[in-house]
């Protein structure tokens, strides 16, 4: 199977690297932008929840970030297998810049997720709960990741190996996203679903959407910030990678 | 303001996750580009040691040392 002629161009590292230092300065500024104004409609304009009162304002943080953990390891995995078919560098540059990202932001769903769950469910922590042992599931694949990833002499035989496993731990984004529905769970349902309406109003919904934005925009940002140290790492001793790092690009 | 701060008695709850939230896109961010700007000096300066603290930029030395 062969890539396409804009997938082959865009891989190309020089060219990656030069579109991203462009792209990157605007997606960190418009994210910290979009994430002050969700911060600011979520904590004071957005009205309480009749039910759960202002604990529910954890919300705005907690379901922007378990959005972008399982978002950035499906882009991880989709980066680890592409790297694996077509052996082109840059898809594993961008699953390893993934990782650390999607990490981050899988520890911050946990985190918030146990301060929620202690006032709602009484107990920071329940075992017996599908999503929150399916979403610590994909923490450890991260870590499992990064540190095979690291372990590994070989620059090649780790992006393999580590390409394999995030390969393989896709089977848990989908027990995570119906862990919800197939098994009976503390966790409630979805608050935003593409085939029904908002389970919350307006006032609330839009501050969420601001949230997400702001924060895909700036977790790309940081993303293409590591992506491109790890080209500049795995192309050093290229010609084009000296001139950039003569002139501080 | 104090009502605003109390969060109608979920302050100790939704507060850790405001200040949680804010120092991990901070360190996000801060650590992407001091791994950047290691780089360049790692790629730069080939004999200067990486930064403390840079683990990745340590493994990264130290997979060349091994190579």
């Amino acid at each position: 199977m062969r890539l396409p002629n804009w997938l082959h161009k865009l891989a190309s590292p020089p060219h990656f690297y030069r579109i991203a230092a462009r792209i990157e300065p605007w997606m960190l500024g418009a994210g910290l932008a979009a994430i002050a104004v969700g911060t600011f409609g979520g904590l004071l304009l957005a009205p309480p929840d009749y039910q759960q009162g202002d604990a529910y304002r954890i919300i705005y943080f907690h379901v922007p970030a378990a959005y972008l953990a399982m978002q950035l390891y499906a882009l991880m995995a989709i980066g680890s297998a592409i790297g694996l078919v077509w052996r082109m560098k840059l898809a594993y540059a961008i699953a390893a810049a993934a990782a650390p990202v999607g990490l981050a932001f899988t520890g911050l769903a946990l985190a918030t997720g146990m301060l929620w769950g202690k006032p709602m469910w009484g107990a920071y922590w329940s075992w017996g709960d599908a999503r929150l042992t399916s979403v610590l599931v994909m923490f450890f694949l991260y870590l499992g990741y990064m540190l095979l990833h690291a372990s590994l002499e070989e620059r090649s035989t780790a992006d393999r190996a580590a390409g394999i496993l995030a390969v393989v731990g896709v089977v848990n984004l989908p027990i995570i996203k119906f862990s919800v529905e197939w098994w009976s769970s503390l966790h409630q349902g979805p608050t935003i679903s593409r085939l029904a309406a908002p389970a919350i109003t307006w006032d609330m919904l839009w501050p969420l959407l601001v949230m997400i934005v702001g924060a895909v925009l700036f977790s790309l940002a940081v993303m293409l910030t590591r992506a491109r140290a790890e080209v500049l790492l795995r192309e050093r001793g290229a010609r084009w990678v000296r001139d950039v790092v003569a002139v501080g690009a | 303001m104090s009502e605003f701060l109390a969060m109608g008695g979920y302050g100790a709850f939704v507060w850790p996750c405001v200040g949680l939230s804010f120092a991990i896109l901070a360190g996000l961010m801060l650590t992407a580009r001091r791994r950047l700007h290691g780089v360049h000096r790692q790629i730069r300066h080939r004999n200067v040691a990486p930064e403390e603290g840079a683990w990745e930029l340590r493994v990264s030395r130290a997979r060349e040392s091994r190579a």
